[in-house]
């Protein structure tokens, strides 16, 4: 079975969310996590879409889909990170 | 609009070109005879990337019109080495880690050089002023001052 | 999780622990020779054969439409090979893709000064000028708005009103388009336990990058659909992808060199005229050269995004932040991207705090696309939070460093933008500047000294590189980010490190799109990290073939075999039963051993570590004439493990000479009719050498556990601290508080009347 993971979100979410800002979904991997996401919030697709990095225990994965994720973990979406 | 002979001499060599009245000193050395060491950088005289000399006069080629070159010496960053020897200024520079980019290095060169064959012993102020012309966007212009001081105190030393 | 019990992660552990025997030296960079005598290659250094000269035709106007081009006088000029307008590029593009096009060349609407509308080819420039000035655009003038306060008021000209998107909530003016909110804890409660609430609002102007080299390509396009294109650019596999797109040709049949670059700091992140030129050397089947005016370089390529931003901050007597807000309005030109979010998540990233929220707003003007610039949207917000946290330090009578050590973020310090922080250097930077003699120099009459800190991500992004050895023992690397600050050297120092051969012996060169996988821009700090960390996996490759061969020599398992100093040695049971096998006595007969050896590398890498850093600046102010002199300048930076220690002082250096001349010159001057004022660099006056004093650089390691050597990006964060530090050393120098940007000496004197008036 997959194991739910916590996912904290960035405040400007919580709209999507009905108002949660850390909510919990099915996920072993970044990108299963991703997909998690948008299946149980639809909200949330086009913000994903937009470009998001996950940081899992405070690194960045900036585009990995692949990353293993646990239940341990501390996980944060984030907008992609970019620069000059 | 008819083009002007014009015959220069060109890092010591005697040079002749056919240009438009309104062609630039810096687009004829860069689109006619291939010496693309001079950079413009802004085509107003602001940024000194396109620096040369004529009759070792430090000028902006790029406010200068070719036609402007007849008769005169003409000399360019390419001709600061001689042969495989790096002129000081070019070692010091490399040395100093006095460029980045490189874009502006070689106006700033012939304007140190000019500098240098004036006022061989200036102090960091001197040096300072004398290169405000001369735009470097990547180095904070610390290590190049840092070359040309070294650079002139070798030199000093040599003569 | 307790903080107590917090031990850093190190997510993709790479850290290496041993001694290092060229790493941390500062040979002589490997484009060097070419630089000082003028042969190295920028992007308007090519010709090729029946080349031609392009130019474009840009609108005077802020905002119209486009209603009619007539071309046919410019035609009809003897030279004239080709004109294009929006017509000859693809259609039906969306997204960023989208938006690129309709920036690189206008469709219904000129969306701002200097947008470009039609472009024109002929066998001169001065033709190709001439021609340009022939092209009849009839234009509707419609209203227009350049200033971010403005746009977003009731009543505003509307830019696009499809541009925002599902994050903006309702009831904001159209041209308000994306919207970021994070941070955590309560911070009204927060401001509760304050004894001092310290709130302001501070707007900083947008400012170029002002790249010495202005943006420049050759293109050569055939009917066959195949293309080639020599341009000057931070990334080339970004410009092949976007400019097949625009074009509407095959990625793939689009080969795509970087020249050397003179200078980007984010602005060649992106297209201008390189579609342009393409679309031209297609319909004029000759090779076009297309190099921007500098004129064209400030109406038109990406500035930065101008900010106006409103901070509150609650502190205790003693110092401790119990809770900081702030709110970030970003203006980033006609479409959607200004940087909020990093505004927003840098802005109190250097502190420890309980609660916080920071709010951003990407709004829409008559305005150029902002482009990346260096650490995009990170100098702006520093310079309004690191201004109020002076304040309150002022008014509280506390050291202003004493009060940064005491709210510093460190190890396991949940982040204010969300994740907790692995191994960071903010206190030991803190603690450098602290120890350094500058911070307890006397300073003389009129002058004021200010610190500030600073915050930046850096990144990964795809990476690619290939090395190969000659049969003299010689190495080639090939990689993929342009060199746009001495990469090319510190690639060849980590990849002797691996191999154990002379830094001289080693040969980087940026390889084209044709001739290497993919790779991400050379942007957010990540070379020396992610190609850095592609060379050293792609020479162990190369190390562990060398291995096998010395094995097969000898006779012997390939793990009894280890690579010491440039030499394959025999281990463990085999110790000292051969002598050490140099590499070039293995390569010498590689061909009839196996074949070539060659290693190489191709990833995501995703162990960028953040930095921080942190300013001394001492200002004299000119009480008559607002004139402001730097006297004495000093960066502290963690740069994780510095490869070549001289260039990454110059990325320092480098960094704090931008963020002086944004701080006390720079601005984008538009006048009541939406036109850009200050067009040239006398007008647009970035920092010359007079106007500095001597850079002092200091170097803090604090390694990164994501890279073999600890290696974190330098390029960005020099350049957060500096409007800041300035900002503070101006204040407390002039006695009064400067919240806008630039601090240029009218600005300084309304300050110091608007002061006298009060008293």
């Amino acid at each position: 079975m997959t194991p739910r993971v916590q996912v904290h979100l960035w405040s400007a979410l919580r709209r999507h969310t009905g108002g949660a800002e850390v909510v919990e979904v099915e996920a072993a991997t970044t990108g299963q996590l991703l997909e998690a996401l948008r299946r149980d919030y639809p909200g949330l697709g086009p913000m994903i879409d937009a470009g998001v990095s996950v940081a899992i225990d405070g690194r960045i994965y900036a585009t990995s889909l692949s990353q293993p994720v646990t239940p341990e973990n501390e996980i944060f979406i984030l907008q992609r990170i970019k620069g000059g | 609009m008819s083009k002007v002979h014009v015959t220069t001499s060109i890092n010591g060599d005697s040079t002749e070109y056919l240009c438009d009245p309104r062609e630039t000193l810096l687009d004829v050395l860069r689109d006619q005879l291939n010496l693309t060491g001079a950079k413009e950088g802004c085509g107003t005289g602001d940024c000194g990337a396109c620096s040369v000399t004529m009759d070792d006069r430090l000028v902006c080629s790029c406010l200068v019109l070719g036609v402007e070159a007849e008769g005169k010496e003409i000399k360019t960053v390419e001709g600061i080495a001689e042969g495989e020897t790096l002129h000081p200024l070019q070692r010091k520079f490399i040395e100093h880690a006095a460029l980045q980019c490189g874009v502006c290095t070689p106006g700033i060169l012939i304007a140190a050089k000019s500098l240098l064959e004036k006022n061989p012993d200036p102090t960091e102020t001197e040096v300072r002023y004398w290169l405000a012309g001369n735009l470097c966007r990547c180095t904070g212009y610390d290590k190049i001052i840092r070359a040309v001081m070294d650079a002139a105190a070798e030199m000093r030393e040599a003569a | 999780m307790a903080l107590d019990e917090y031990k850093p992660q190190s997510g993709d552990a790479e850290l290496e622990n041993k001694e290092l025997k060229y790493v941390g030296t500062t040979p002589d960079r490997p484009d060097g020779l070419d630089k000082v005598t003028g042969k190295a290659r920028f992007g308007a250094d090519l010709s090729l054969p029946g080349m031609l000269f392009g130019a474009i035709v840009r609108s005077p106007h802020a905002h119209a439409r486009i209603v009619k081009i007539d071309a046919s006088k410019a035609e009809a000029l003897d030279g004239v090979k080709a004109v294009v307008t929006r017509a000859d590029f693809a259609t039906g593009l969306e997204g960023e893709y989208g938006f690129v096009l309709e920036n690189v060349m206008a469709g219904e609407k000129a969306l701002y000064d200097g947008h470009a509308v039609a472009a024109v080819a002929a066998t001169s420039a001065l033709i190709a000028r001439d021609a340009a000035k022939l092209v009849e655009v009839e234009y509707e003038v419609l209203p227009h708005v350049t200033d971010v306060d403005k746009a977003m008021a009731e009543g505003a000209p509307v830019i696009n009103a499809a541009y925002a998107d599902a994050s903006v909530p309702e009831g904001m003016h159209p041209n308000v388009v994306r919207h970021h909110e994070s941070g955590h804890g309560d911070v009204e409660a927060g401001f509760a336990e304050a004894d001092l609430i310290v709130e302001d609002t501070y707007v900083t102007e947008a400012a170029h990058q002002g790249y010495i080299e202005p943006n420049a390509c050759v293109a050569q396009m055939g009917s066959d659909g195949k293309g080639e294109l020599w341009v000057c650019t931070q990334g080339h596999w970004y410009v092949q992808k976007h400019c097949a797109a625009l074009l509407g040709m095959e990625t793939a049949q689009l080969r795509v060199t970087a020249s050397e670059i003179g200078g980007g700091f984010g602005g060649k992140t992106t297209v201008f005229q390189e579609p342009v030129a393409l679309a031209l050397s297609r319909k004029a089947s000759r090779p076009v050269k297309l190099a921007l005016q500098r004129s064209e370089v400030l109406r038109a390529t990406g500035p930065t995004a101008s900010a106006s931003m409103d901070i509150k901050i609650g502190m205790k007597k003693d110092g401790t932040i119990t809770a900081a807000e702030g709110t970030f309005r970003l203006q980033g030109g006609a479409f959607p991207g200004a940087p909020m979010e990093f505004s927003a998540m840098c802005a109190f990233a250097c502190y420890d705090l309980a609660n916080v929220r920071q709010v951003g707003w990407d709004v829409v003007s008559n305005r150029p696309k902002q482009a990346a610039y260096r650490a995009p949207g990170a100098p702006m917000a520093a310079f309004a939070v690191e201004s109020v946290i002076d304040t309150a330090c002022n008014k509280l009578g506390l050291d202003p460093l004493e009060v940064r050590l005491k709210n510093a973020a460190h190890d396991g310090t949940k982040a204010s933008w969300g994740p907790r922080y692995d191994q960071i250097g903010m206190v030991a930077t803190l603690e450098a500047a602290k120890a350094h003699p500058h911070y307890s120099a006397p300073l003389e009459p009129g002058q004021g000294r200010g610190v500030a800190s600073g915050f930046w991500f850096n990144h990964g992004g795809e990476t690619s590189v290939s090395l190969s050895l000659s049969e003299d023992g010689t190495c080639q690397v090939s990689v993929g980010t342009p060199d746009i600050g001495g990469s090319r050297a510190s690639m060849a120092l980590m990849a002797a490190e691996v191999l154990g051969i002379p830094y001289e012996n080693i040969r980087v060169t940026i390889a084209d799109t044709a001739t290497l996988g993919y790779n991400d821009v050379s942007h957010g700090s990540r070379v020396t990290y992610a190609s850095g960390l592609a060379t050293i996996k792609a020479a162990r490759a190369a190390v562990e073939k060398l291995c096998q061969r010395a094995a097969a020599k000898w006779g012997i398992e390939e793990d009894a075999v280890k690579w010491e100093d440039g030499c394959a040695v025999p281990s463990g049971a085999n110790a000292g039963d051969f002598d050490p096998l140099p590499l070039a006595e293995i390569t010498a007969t590689m061909g009839s051993t196996g074949g070539p050896i060659s290693g190489h590398f191709e990833a995501t890498p995703e162990g960028a570590g953040v930095s921080f850093g942190t300013h001394i600046v001492d200002a004299e102010v000119d009480q008559e004439t607002g004139a402001t002199k730097i006297v004495r300048y000093t960066v502290v930076q963690d740069a994780g493990k510095a490869i070549h220690p001289a260039y990454v002082e110059g990325q320092y250096q480098g960094g704090a000479a931008q963020g002086i001349g944004w701080a006390l010159n720079e601005e984008y001057v538009y006048g009541e009719d939406g036109r850009l004022q200050n067009t040239v660099f006398l007008d647009y006056r970035i920092p010359v050498a007079s106007d500095l004093p001597m850079i002092d650089a200091v170097i803090v390691e604090v390694p990164n556990p994501g890279h073999p050597y600890g290696v974190r990006g330098v390029g960005e964060t020099g350049i957060v601290p500096p409007l800041a530090a300035i900002a503070n050393a101006v204040s407390n120098a002039a006695g009064v508080r400067l919240k806008s940007l630039p601090m240029n000496p009218p600005k300084i004197l309304e300050a110091l009347e608007d002061q006298a008036g009060d008293a």
